[in-house]
């Protein structure tokens, strides 16, 4: 029951941050700032989601060598979308790194 | 004057160029079904939360707060720190949606992800006067969230079926999903920045409680961004007056 709560208020939560700007609509107004600012935000976000994930993959000390294959298949990944500008053909060939790497060397 | 396209043709290429994405969103989805294992969540549980939250990164660290048997408040605090940027992704689309009447906002800001933002968002500086934009919209959310429930359902079910599953170390489709949207917007020198300065203080506070280092993270990633613009404004103001 409490876990169901727990969940019910996670989704409250998380909808009405996505849906609370669209819904107040013309009540909104963003000074020239702000709305530069907000153009920085999704490119820092998700490398700041990212950037742990892949140094220290395992949530402890930084894991800086060929053993770790978030690492490597990471780096393959942003070789690949520099070079080609192919979002499907990056995440193919990220995930076939991963896997290759993590088992040829596991 | 070329006829519009009509609803069905902009929500069909919506969901067409999402494709990449749900690719990547397959894998995580999975992932997260069958972490539910490790938690005192019932599977239907595990369902309810990706139908309900659909947020796939605070789905997941929920899931690791919920195994360490972490609190409701401070499950509820993560949730709405991670799930900030979902505002800012709000209101840079907004000048996009703010005409359409108020059950269609209700729709596109349930079905607003990381994903889609990305899709959407290029969509629409490709075409700024796009009368179905809004179709595209949905159809990129709709495909994302009907995939999102899929490969949750299958990740609930492998993940009882065969536990092992939980160390394949799956979530990494996240982090090669946000590499595809991320780096190519890294051309410009500011976005550059801002990105290094983000992922270096993610990355050094990575241990601070109720995932506070990943605010920090951002605000010292856009602080260094706008101080760029801002140096460069002045530069070119300084070379013309020279």
């Amino acid at each position: 029951m409490s876990a169901t709560v727990t969940l019910l208020g996670m989704a409250l939560i998380t909808f009405l941050i996505k849906a609370i700007i669209l819904i107040l609509g013309d009540r909104v107004v963003f000074p020239p700032k702000l709305r530069q600012a907000l153009s920085f935000v999704p490119v820092t976000v998700l490398t700041a989601i990212i950037v742990p994930m892949v140094l220290a993959p395992q949530g402890g000390s930084l894991a800086l060598n060929w053993h770790n294959p978030q690492l490597v298949a990471a780096i393959f990944a942003v070789i690949v979308c520099a070079t080609t500008r192919h979002q499907l053909l990056t995440i193919m060939a990220g995930l076939a790194v991963f896997f290759g790497w993590q088992y040829g060397l596991g | 004057m070329l006829p519009l396209p009509s609803k069905l043709a902009s929500f069909s290429a919506g969901a067409r160029d999402t494709l990449p994405m749900l690719v990547g969103a397959a894998p995580f989805g999975m992932i997260f079904g069958t972490l539910v294992g490790t938690t005192q969540l019932a599977p239907w549980q595990g369902q309810l939360m990706s139908l309900g939250v659909f947020a796939g990164a605070s789905q997941f660290i929920a899931i690791g707060l919920l195994a360490g048997q972490a609190g409701l408040l401070v499950i509820w605090l993560a949730t709405f720190i991670v799930n900030l940027r979902h505002m800012l992704y709000a209101a840079s689309l907004l000048p996009h949606v703010r005409h359409l009447p108020q059950r269609w906002r209700w729709l596109l800001g349930f079905l607003l992800t990381d994903e889609t933002f990305a899709v959407v968002d290029s969509y629409y500086r490709q075409h700024p006067q796009a009368p179905q934009g809004h179709w595209y919209f949905l159809g990129s959310g709709l495909a994302m969230y009907l995939n999102w429930q899929c490969w949750t359902l299958i990740g609930l079910v492998f993940g009882a079926a065969f536990p092992q599953l939980q160390t394949l170390g799956l979530d990494f489709a996240m982090v090669v999903t946000f590499i595809a949207i991320v780096v190519p917007q890294l051309t410009r020198l500011p976005n550059f920045a801002a990105a290094v300065a983000a992922g270096s203080f993610a990355y050094l506070l990575k241990d601070l409680p109720y995932k506070l280092g990943l605010l920090v993270a951002i605000l010292a990633g856009v602080g260094i961004g706008m101080l760029l613009i801002q140096l460069r404004t002045r530069a070119s103001t300084e070379q013309r007056l020279s």
